[in-house]
């Protein structure tokens, strides 16, 4: 296994899927501008799977959709906190994105430093997208954090963050949505 | 709370009102702001600011009808074209 595809691909995968469940609450997040913003973060995310895919496809001679959308269930390496459905629940929706960015953070931070200058450049352009994320999370987070709700929705999901032990059991429906175009119809690109 | 929004395409213009949001406060609405009004290169900066301290004039009281303060006071066309028939010029080509 290469050094990009040991490094990139669990990344790209979380904010893959991480951005698949995002999107799902386009059209019923709690208001409107809040349904602009999320939705906005979620293609954010998908852009920047798809970024890192493409690096790690040009070392394996094969390309982002393939390694996006051609792999089976238990080929990615997302972690199982990513890709827990939690619509319609707003705090837990928040907490995940909450713990997600402090964690995704140190790990950007850490391939900016990358010897492989492309990985290192990537990185940087991701990390100035994600401080709006994290500014994003930040303000709910503090907006939330005495809510009851939201402080259990942490405490639950804290844990899970890093698991990248097998699948939660829903990861098998989400995947078959997000790979059906490119079952039915050969070559279809994103 | 509502706050509008006004936007600058490029430096040095003026600034245009680009429309509303709705936000909780200052900081929702400049992320709130930032995502409806300048996440395509469409602005190179944006005012936000409450609705509640806009202030706003409505009425505009002309009692004597003074057309005179108006750009539109004195219609020039007519005049011009009087004064020409008076001289016996054409009104110059189309440029």
């Amino acid at each position: 296994m290469s050094e990009r595809e040991q490094l990139l691909l669990p990344i790209a995968d979380d904010e893959l899927i991480l951005g698949w469940r995002n999107s799902e609450w386009t059209g019923i997040a709690p208001f409107l501008e809040e349904d602009v913003a999320f939705s906005s973060i979620a293609q954010n995310e998908i852009g920047h799977a798809r970024a890192l895919y493409q690096l790690v496809a040009e070392e394996l001679g094969t390309t982002a959709d393939e390694l996006a959308f051609d792999r089976k269930p238990e080929e990615y390496r997302c972690s199982q906190f990513v890709e827990l459905r939690v619509v319609p629940d707003w705090a837990r929706t928040i907490a995940r994105q909450v713990l997600y960015e402090e964690a995704d953070e140190k790990r950007i931070k850490a391939l900016m430093e990358s010897d492989d200058e492309r990985v290192g450049g990537l990185a940087a352009k991701i990390d100035r997208e994600e401080a709006y994320h994290r500014m994003h999370a930040q303000m709910w987070h503090e907006r939330l954090q005495h809510e009851p709700r939201y402080a259990e929705a942490l405490e639950e999901l804290r844990p899970l963050v890093d698991q990248r032990d097998g699948h939660v059991p829903e990861f098998e429906q989400l995947w078959n949505e997000m790979t059906e175009v490119r079952r039915s119809v050969a070559g279809a690109t994103w | 709370m509502i706050y509008e929004v006004f936007r600058q395409e490029r430096k040095g213009q003026p600034f245009a009102h680009a429309g509303s949001v709705e936000a909780p406060n200052d900081e929702y609405a400049e992320w709130y702001a930032r995502e409806q009004f300048g996440r395509r290169g469409e602005s190179v900066a944006l005012w936000f600011v409450r609705r509640d301290a806009v202030h706003e004039i409505d009425e505009f009281i002309d009692e004597l009808e003074r057309n005179y303060h108006r750009v539109d006071g004195y219609p020039l066309k007519e005049k011009l074209k009087e004064a020409r028939e008076r001289a016996g010029t054409a009104p110059p080509a189309d440029r």
